[in-house]
């Protein structure tokens, strides 16, 4: 795998750096790959639209900061309208279905959604949205195997809620993976 | 004079401070008629008889002419920056807390440059003595200005007389969280003595202001004489208040001298409070510093 | 040696540079640390503040960067291995007592984290601005001994090395990180305590009688007695002779200075540490140091791409700096191209080395992110075009 890009956007609480924390650690503890996550700091990092960047790759990552996401993960509308531009040629947009309403979409990006909202409802806690969408996004994505994000989640979330997120992120995964096969053409290049 | 105190050889009489001093350093700077002097002597005498291992006592200076104490003194010595005496003591202190750490040194550098450390030192109640020399001006550079210069009085960098309000240590030392707060004068040698062996037997941070004639830079600027003018001012002028209010010993240009130790309480320091805290809400999973443990072992 | 298991978090994490600079320091032994809030740094400060009342240390947050960077100097002479952590601002307030340390000889480790200055400059970004501070920042002739990590590995396997050399060489030593190294988040192994290599500070323990703790012998680092242990020093930042005491004399003034600054200069070789790629037959050499080396790759990479002789020496230690390789190199390659994350601070120390044998080309930057590698690409291109 190359040099894969990823933002994760949304707005303060809805765990965005925890998600795309534990994206980085299940590539680059449990996938061996290797994994560069920047934190944004500062006032705009309590602001509305917050977000983490990421980068996995198979090999040494150099230059450490995000160019053009590859993938990008979108939570609220505003994360959307201020990031979906920065999209490379072709990547890949992942939204919460009912948060964010997409418009005016370049027709190279390829977009996938799911009410993760809704699903974590049905789980019992909206807190773990954003783990629905990290379920959602390695079956999509296929940037860490299934087994390295679920190893990940276990040593990342609060002690407890192990089972809760563990759900939470299977749910995100098998919606993923009906979303792919309604899809005709293979959705990694 | 008992004999002891005579050296047999050359039937000079030994000086009973002598065990305590650098004498391959003696002569010292200081000037005739200085206060500093005669402090360091009580300083040594209240030593002597405090039943502390003295090879467990650390003296630390900060820079001026009260800055030299610490390179005269026959014991661990740290002549630090100028001002930071004081958190150079608490690092000392909490590294090792079997070690009796005073800080000695001038107005000027622990109540001007290192007035932060010392206002932070006395909140935390730190575990340490700070004894202050103020002789109201800047010995050292020549004569400058000081936080506790009296207004009216001159120094070189206020040639017209000072108009700047002056510093109240003791009232300082208490709003701050001293737990001992006493003033003496260089004349008081008695009493300073065994003020000076009260603090270092107190836990937490104690201070003894002590005043101390300048006369080369203040005294004669000023056209108070000499160091022995100044020192029949104290005796005439310095009325003894034990547990006086501190915000009434504010001192004035050659007014009256409230003397005496104006607090002695007791709350908790730096240290049982750090260890108290930890141990409370931690158990046994608290693992104190070594010298910590070594310490409640002992 | 190796070091204390207590304190080692052997495995695999996910860490930021900040929190993996605290497990290094913990690692080697650190046991005191005194600091002051400053971005980026903080949660340097804040890890050992968490970790620390379990494994036997003492943090203290004190009242500025002046009080945190000499408490450490007390605790170094209470006998623990010390550290404070700051920024740019902090740093600046911190030199006095880096010549202290320097002139008393006291063991301690300066971290600083460095950002866009001057001033409060940009408090969230990266720069290098703070390399030529942390040689020369503190009044007077002295010595000290600074590295730079690129990586939060870097973070953890340097800072122990920082406190190793500070204990052999009683010195200062300065961890220059930056924003970008202190808040990027990647892997950092943590080996086992008894694979970690750690150096313990010489202590005197032969008799009392004419002792003299500032006579330095042959090896030019005298040993350490620390206080409590009976030898009733004295410690000053007057110059001082080997007893320690004040000797504020021309001769006794030139003999400290000199062999301050010859216990590093003379120990260069033991010191000086550098990783090079390709550097023979290259015909530009990128001499690099920090997350600045990262960005170096990719563009000496596209140039050989474009068939250019292109390699690259990364500055592990920055001081001393590697006179005797720089030297060497300039006398073999067409060009030295240097990009930091500041208008020009090392380039300075290339261009004495190369000293006109070839082209040295600064690829300034005034901070707030890193380099483009086309950037740096350029300026390889440019280099060669000069010649």
């Amino acid at each position: 795998m190359p040099r894969t890009e990823i933002k994760i956007g949304g707005f303060g609480g809805q765990g965005v750096i925890l998600s795309g924390y534990i994206l980085g650690r299940a590539a680059s503890i449990f996938d061996s790959k290797s994994a560069t996550m920047i934190q944004a700091f500062g006032p705009e990092a309590r602001g509305s639209a917050c977000s983490a960047e990421l980068i996995i790759s198979n090999e040494a990552i150099t230059y450490p900061y995000i160019v053009a996401p590859n993938v990008m993960v979108v939570m609220s509308q505003e994360a959307y309208t201020k990031f979906s531009p920065q999209l490379a040629q072709g990547g890949m947009l992942l939204t919460e279905e009912d948060l964010v309403v997409t418009h005016n979409l370049r027709s190279d990006i390829k977009h996938y959604s799911i009410p993760a909202t809704r699903i974590a409802e049905e789980l019992g806690k909206r807190l773990v949205l954003n783990i629905v969408m990290l379920g959602f996004a390695t079956a999509i994505t296929n940037v860490v195997g299934r087994e390295a994000a679920r190893k990940a989640v276990k040593v990342s979330v609060p002690k407890g809620t192990e089972e809760l997120n563990f759900a939470a992120f299977e749910k995100g995964y098998e919606y993923g993976l009906e979303v792919l096969k309604k899809i005709p053409e293979k959705s990694l290049a | 004079m008992p004999e002891e105190l005579y050296d047999v050889e050359s039937n000079v009489p030994a000086n009973p401070i002598e065990d305590l001093l650098r004498m391959d350093r003696i002569p010292h700077i200081w000037c005739p008629g200085c206060g500093i002097g005669t402090t360091v002597n009580c300083f040594v005498r209240a030593l002597q008889t405090s039943g502390l291992d003295l090879d467990k006592v650390s003296v630390v200076s900060g820079i001026g002419c009260t800055g030299r104490v610490a390179g005269y003194m026959r014991l661990d010595s740290f002549h630090t920056t100028h001002g930071r005496a004081i958190p150079f003591a608490t690092g000392l202190k909490l590294a090792n807390p079997e070690l009796k750490v005073i800080v000695y040194s001038g107005d000027g550098d622990l109540t001007a440059i290192g007035g932060n450390h010392f206002i932070h030192a006395a909140r935390r109640n730190m575990d340490i003595t700070v004894i202050l020399i103020n002789n109201m001006i800047y010995g050292m550079t020549g004569g400058q200005v000081a936080p506790t210069t009296p207004v009216g009085a001159t120094a070189s960098t206020t040639p017209h007389g000072n108009f700047e309000e002056t510093f109240n240590l003791p009232f300082l030392a208490e709003s701050c969280g001293a737990v001992y707060v006493a003033r003496w004068t260089a004349h008081h040698v008695r009493h300073l003595t065994k003020s000076i062996k009260e603090a270092v037997a107190k836990k937490g941070f104690s201070f003894v202001e002590i005043l101390a004639p300048c006369p080369t830079l203040f005294s004669r600027r000023n056209k108070l004489g000499d160091g022995l003018d100044q020192m029949e001012y104290y005796r005439d002028s310095s009325e003894i208040k034990n547990g006086a209010d501190t915000k009434s010993v504010a001192l004035d240009f050659q007014g009256k001298i409230i003397v005496g130790k104006f607090v002695d309480k007791v709350r908790p320091t730096y240290i049982e409070a750090m260890n108290n805290h930890y141990k409370a809400k931690y158990g046994d999973r608290y693992v104190p510093s070594d010298e910590m443990r070594k310490l409640n072992h002992a | 040696m190796h070091a204390d298991p207590i304190g080692v978090q052997t495995g695999a994490h996910f860490i930021d540079g900040d929190h993996s600079c605290a497990e290094g320091a913990i690692a080697a032994g650190c046991r005191f640390v005194a600091g002051y809030p400053i971005t980026p740094s903080t949660e340097v400060v804040e890890r050992m503040a968490e970790r620390f009342p379990f494994v036997g240390g003492i943090f203290i947050q004190m009242e500025d960067e002046i009080a945190s960077s000499i408490a450490i100097q007390g605790a170094a002479w209470g006998g623990k291995k010390t550290m404070t952590v700051t920024s740019g601002p902090g740093f600046s307030l911190m030199m006095e007592h880096i010549g202290f340390a320097a002139m008393t000889e006291t063991p301690c480790v300066f971290v600083d984290v460095q950002r866009a200055g001057p001033s409060t400059g940009l408090p969230t970004m990266p720069a290098q601005g703070d390399m030529m501070q942390a040689r020369w920042g503190s009044h007077g002739d002295y010595s000290i001994i600074a590295l730079s990590p690129n990586s939060p590995q870097e973070c953890f396997d340097l800072t122990i090395h920082a406190f190793n050399l500070s204990e052999r060489y009683r010195v200062p030593v300065m961890m220059m990180m930056d924003e970008c190294v202190g808040h990027m988040i990647e892997r950092v192994v943590i080996p086992e305590a008894e694979k970690i290599e750690i150096v313990e500070r010489k202590m005197y323990e032969g008799p009392k009688e004419n002792f003299q703790p500032f006579d330095a012998g042959r090896d030019m680092v005298p040993m350490m007695v620390k206080a409590g242990d009976g030898y009733r020093i004295h410690v000053t930042g007057l110059t001082h002779d080997e007893r320690g005491y004040p000797n504020m004399t021309v001769n006794t003034q030139g003999r400290l200075i000199q062999r301050l600054m010859d216990k590093i200069r003379l120990n260069a070789d033991d010191i000086v540490m550098y990783k090079e790629e390709d550097v023979k037959d290259a015909d530009v050499v990128v001499v690099s140091y920090g997350i600045t080396s990262r960005t170096a790759i990719p563009a000496i990479e596209q140039a050989k791409a474009k068939g250019l002789k292109v390699g690259h020496l990364r500055l592990v230690v920055v001081w001393p700096f590697p006179e005797k390789r720089i030297k060497e190199l300039a006398r073999h390659v067409k060009s030295l191209v240097v990009p930091e994350l500041n208008m020009g601070q090392i380039v300075y120390e290339v261009e004495r080395c190369a000293a006109g044998q070839c082209n040295v080309v600064s690829v300034p930057h005034a901070g707030g992110t890193v380099h483009q590698p086309k950037d740096i690409l350029a300026a390889i291109e440019k280099s060669l075009r000069g010649k």
